[in-house]
């Protein structure tokens, strides 16, 4: 690693008198998971390349309890929610940004009525702003050329309708997009959703996973871009599954950009 | 005798009206079985809703083919009923093309009828064909085998009557006009009737009179008949794809509501000064049941969601479990709630109004918690439905029972669950360990 990550998180920013710009939810997957800590640090050399005054919780942070609450269990994901959001409003956060679509969709729009009310974005549409305001440059550089074709996580995309911020940020790479057949409004799921990361599928013909890893190497791709850390799991394994892993690479938007800036 | 047919057109729709209604309120009667829905929450945006996706069709486009065809079809319902207004007043009055005097306006007026006529005819047939003869893999699907798939082309095979019905009485009345047959007016503009006409060229007044009363006859019936078909059938959508896009979602489809009945407890688990062995007041309700296994579980916009289903299946398509082979289909969930809702409806006929418990529900004995937990709550159902229904919303209250109710997750959910109860993960890793990340290589 070129320099070392300033990964300050909300209480030494408080101790320091400090009232960070924005908070970085990492989720658990983006703390955990050795793919997604890949794409949270390639986010933060991003945070920290723009000097952006952020935070996280660190070891304050617990599950948003999505993946409870998508599994019926609502107690939990109330139980989870409530303790979060104690801890988001002792800290008067205001801003949030994250780079899972489950923790965006679940603190952006189930957490107000249980009283967390904060402004939430997801990493790419962070990420686009800063691009618009001239915080970060982009140039293609490193993937000039290359054929990208990006996979809408459903909790972005459908659930929440950001479909462009992911795509202007790409298309700012000097690459051809290609889109597939089922994209945007009819992207197809990549099969992690409602739960059913955490367990076997039901008995079918065939994995989700399988089914759009099959739609995105139609397109003929060098990347498939992603933006969810269960997209990325689910499309890694797919394009091993279709042993392609040498030819095309899944990489998450955040990953591209910094690669492209050589961070 | 004079006034005979007047009394048994009055008679018949009547009939026709008063049946109709009655099934209306049974419908009414039915969604009302389900829990009070917000109803009022952004009229305008609901309003908008409607104009767009129940009028304006935006969703059904989606799919060009069927798009245009159904708009073929749409529009000539829409239109074709000012023709049934006139057909009304003539048979209570027994006048004769009572809207005649308009002139220009009523030549337009039915020349256009007359060419939606055909374009519907045509419609209908490119949809039989492809039920029946591409048989397009959504209409063959496990949900759609015995009735689903009779009632399809039944409904088919009625509007294609219908339309033939009405071109053959223009035809028959174009006939009588020239001959300047008595009662006859000489109204209208007839572009496609008029060739039929020619096929009828040989029979005599008397004949064509028949013929045109017959077609008047049975039209008109045939109208009142499949009014009343609406309610045994698939094809409420008709009717109730307007109410059904305006109490449609107006929130972002990811969020999911919150259970009220579960934030009561939580605050109270969270409370310091709440006694947790305190008995509950005397008058305090019953607490609620968390989660739905059967209808009246449901709230009322899922229950008119039901009615309204037509069996597209286009949720059904989208589905990446359906698509990979899992027995998960949204269409088979609208479905089954529609035929238990059905079920409770006779019960409560047969026992005056109120439930008795018959040991089925929706869960199980309808729909398996193996659909259930084939979903990826990824809302490709929600997005492909043209009039607005919301499978899912269905599927998570049942999984909810399943879990809360019932503690019957799979195996592996309790253990995710299990973890995030532990600490703060779905796995099992320590939470004093999540910013460990920061420090590592990359």
């Amino acid at each position: 690693m070129s320099k070392e990550l300033k990964v300050p998180t909300m209480a030494e920013a408080v101790a320091a008198g400090k009232k960070p710009e924005v908070l970085f939810w990492v989720g658990c997957a983006g703390s955990f998971d050795d793919r997604a800590k890949k794409i949270t640090k390639a986010f933060v050399q991003i945070l920290n390349q723009a000097e952006i005054d952020f935070a996280v919780l660190g070891t304050e942070e617990s599950c948003t309890g999505d993946p409870a609450k998508r599994a019926g269990n609502e107690f939990l994901f109330q139980m989870q929610a409530v303790t979060n959001i104690e801890v988001l409003n002792g800290y008067g956060v205001k801003k949030i940004v994250t780079a899972c679509p489950h923790c965006f969709n679940t603190l952006k729009n189930e957490y107000p009525g249980l009283g967390g009310d904060y402004d939430v974005v997801h990493h790419t549409q962070f990420l686009n702003d800063l691009l618009k305001e001239g915080r970060i440059s982009l140039q293609g550089g490193k993937f000039k050329g290359k054929r990208i074709t990006y996979h809408d996580p459903c909790y972005l995309g459908r659930a929440n309708q950001v479909y462009e911020a992911p795509r202007e940020l790409i298309e700012k790479l000097d690459i051809a997009l290609v889109e597939m057949k089922n994209c945007k409004q009819r992207g197809m799921c990549c099969g992690a959703g409602g739960g059913q990361m955490f367990k076997e599928p039901e008995k079918g013909d065939k994995d989700v996973n399988i089914e759009r890893t099959e739609q995105a190497l139609e397109t003929r791709p060098d990347i498939i871009a992603a933006a969810c850390p269960f997209c990325n799991t689910m499309m890694t394994d797919g394009v091993k599954n279709k042993e392609k892993e040498d030819d095309v690479a899944v990489l998450d938007v955040a990953e591209l950009i910094a690669q492209a800036a050589d961070l | 005798m004079q006034y005979l047919p007047n009394i048994i057109f009055l008679l018949a729709l009547l009939a026709g009206i008063g049946f109709f209604a009655r099934n209306i309120n049974k419908l009414r009667r039915n969604i009302n079985l389900g829990r009070p829905a917000d109803l009022v929450h952004a009229p305008a945006q609901r309003l908008q809703n409607m104009l767009k996706i129940a009028f304006g069709q935006s969703k059904m486009v989606i799919r060009p083919v069927a798009g245009l065809m159904h708009l073929i079809v749409y529009i000539g319902f829409i239109i074709i009923n000012i023709e049934v207004l006139e057909i009304i007043i003539d048979g209570l009055f027994g006048t004769h093309r009572i809207f005649a005097p308009l002139g220009a306006v009523y030549d337009v007026l039915i020349a256009s009828f007359e060419i939606l006529a055909l374009l519907v005819i045509v419609a209908v047939v490119v949809f039989w064909l492809r039920r029946n003869v591409a048989k397009l893999s959504r209409f063959k699907k496990r949900e759609m085998q015995g009735w689903p798939s009779k009632d399809g082309n039944l409904i088919l095979y009625i509007e294609f009557v219908l339309m033939v019905l009405f071109l053959t009485m223009n035809a028959a009345d174009l006939q009588l006009q020239q001959m300047g047959a008595d009662h006859y007016t000489q109204a209208g503009s007839f572009p496609v009737s008029q060739y039929l006409g020619e096929l009828m060229s040989g029979l005599s007044e008397s004949s064509l009179i028949l013929l045109e009363r017959t077609a008047w006859w049975l039209h008109i019936l045939g109208i009142l008949a499949f009014l009343n078909y609406l309610y045994y059938s698939k094809h409420l959508h008709i009717l109730l794809a307007f109410p059904n896009t305006y109490y449609g979602r107006v929130t972002p489809q990811g969020k999911f509501p919150n259970l009220d009945a579960v934030t009561k407890e939580v605050k109270l688990m969270m409370d310091p000064s709440a006694d947790p062995f305190a008995a509950p007041a005397e008058d305090a309700e019953p607490p609620a049941k968390f989660g739905a296994s059967d209808v009246m579980d449901l709230n009322r916009v899922q229950l008119l969601n039901a009615y309204t289903c037509t069996e597209c299946g286009r949720c059904t398509d989208e589905c990446p479990a359906n698509q990979t082979g899992k027995k998960l289909s949204p269409r088979k969930i609208m479905m089954d709630t529609r035929d238990r809702m059905e079920e409770v409806g006779k019960i409560l006929d047969v026992n005056k109004g109120k439930f008795v418990d018959d040991g089925k529900q929706l869960l199980n004995d309808y729909i398996t918690a193996e659909e259930l937990w084939a979903c990826t709550s990824c809302n490709a159902c929600v997005q492909a439905c043209p009039v607005s229904i919301d499978p899912l919303s269905i599927i998570m209250d049942l999984r909810q029972y399943l879990v809360m109710e019932k503690s019957a997750a799979p195996s592996e959910l309790n253990n995710m669950m299990g973890n995030i109860e532990n600490n703060g993960a779905p796995w099992p890793f320590n939470q004093m360990d999540r910013l460990n990340w920061a420090k590592e290589s990359k």
